[in-house]
């Protein structure tokens, strides 16, 4: 009976760190996110090893980091999705996905949790724009942000003003859903609308991000404009796929 | 317009069908090439076989779709075929990307439960 009271009361969260070629920041952040505490939840920090080319794997194992190390390089969303799954068999109530360069600070997750503990949303983003603090992209890169947000609120009716950011927190029943299915490349923005055409109640926290402590941003200035194809095509189909197939979960 | 191919050139477009042929069977035989992604080679061959035999086929065919320069009739249908088989392989392609992507995934995440013990 305690034993059973004791466990609907911890809520278990993971903290998905996907890692590629991060041996500069990947430590840092881990040790971070083990700083956190959250009344009643336990906490652990995940690191999907995307088959870095560095280091990040030998340092993973020195320092005993819990860890997941895929065979083969699948770029950022499937190995974001590698952790979801992991979080889903393994019955996590809260996933949260954060960049494995520092960017993303983890002890703010305490804060952003608690909407999804209070039961009010499912999906909690982690935003740069609402209260403009902290680290704001540069200019060119807000404008396609403003761009991609219009084009999202056209397709799915849902607004969201800082759609690129990779800070999340999901609960159990967003977790479903992009554990079966979920973009390789770029999968920021079209997630939204997946959320959104879900009927998943989204809201956004404002967080104050910090430059990137090391490592290169995965989009550069030649790959803006692919970047932009790619993910308002996405968008697209997305949105069709969803519409067309009723919800996605029962895909 | 009546004999415009002359006998040489058919015989080697015949024999080089025919050897063609013969290479996607032994591919097909020795594992190195699929049987469904035979199927459209063997058919591109058949059809090229029929069209060295028949030495008025084109110009038949071309007629009857009122194309006046039969030579370009061979570009649209080679064009086209072209284009259809290559969106095919695209297709092969993404499907390959998919697999492996869950296979990969799903080898990393059994390698973790394994060394679950030893963290």
């Amino acid at each position: 009976m305690l034993h059973e009271k004791v466990k609907e009361t911890n809520m278990k969260l993971a903290i998905i760190i996907p890692c590629y070629n991060e041996e500069a920041n990947i430590v840092k952040v881990v040790e971070e996110c083990n700083t956190l505490s959250i009344p009643n939840v336990s906490v652990e920090p995940i690191v999907i090893n995307d088959c870095s080319t560095d280091n990040s794997l030998k340092i993973l194992k020195e320092h005993r980091i819990s860890h997941i190390s895929l065979p083969v390089n699948l770029g950022i969303g499937g190995a974001m999705q590698t952790g979801f799954k992991y979080a889903y068999r393994n019955g996590f109530d809260i996933a949260v996905q954060i960049d494995g360069d520092g960017q993303h600070p983890p002890l703010e997750i305490a804060r952003l949790v608690q909407p999804i503990l209070k039961g009010e949303l499912d999906v909690v983003i982690g935003s740069r724009f609402i209260e403009k603090k902290g680290f704001q992209s540069t200019v060119s890169r807000r404008w396609g942000i403003r761009i991609l947000e219009k084009w999202c609120y056209f397709l799915s009716g849902i607004r969201v003003k800082d759609i690129t950011s990779g800070f999340r927190l999901l609960n159990r029943k967003a977790l479903q859903i992009v554990e079966r299915d979920y973009p390789d490349t770029y999968p920021e923005p079209e997630t939204i609308v997946l959320y959104g055409l879900n009927h998943l109640k989204i809201g956004e926290i404002p967080v104050e991000m910090r430059a990137r402590d090391g490592g290169k941003s995965s989009i550069t200035s030649s790959h803006s404009i692919y970047y932009m194809v790619k993910v308002a095509l996405g968008m697209f189909f997305m949105t069709i796929k969803v519409k067309r197939y009723g919800k996605h979960s029962s895909l | 317009m009546e004999n415009i191919v002359p006998f040489k050139i058919q015989a080697i477009s015949i024999i080089g069908s025919l050897i063609f042929l013969a290479l996607i069977a032994r591919l097909v035989l020795k594992g190195k090439l699929r049987e469904e992604y035979s199927i459209v080679w063997i058919l591109c061959t058949l059809f090229l076989i029929v069209f060295s035999m028949w030495r008025n086929g084109l110009e038949v065919l071309a007629k009857a779709l009122g194309v006046y320069y039969a030579p370009s009739l061979i570009f649209l249908f080679g064009f086209f075929a072209i284009i259809i088989f290559l969106v095919h392989l695209s297709v092969v392609n993404s499907k390959q990307q998919q697999n492996i992507k869950e296979l990969s995934q799903e080898l990393a995440l059994l390698k973790k439960e394994l060394n679950k013990e030893d963290e």
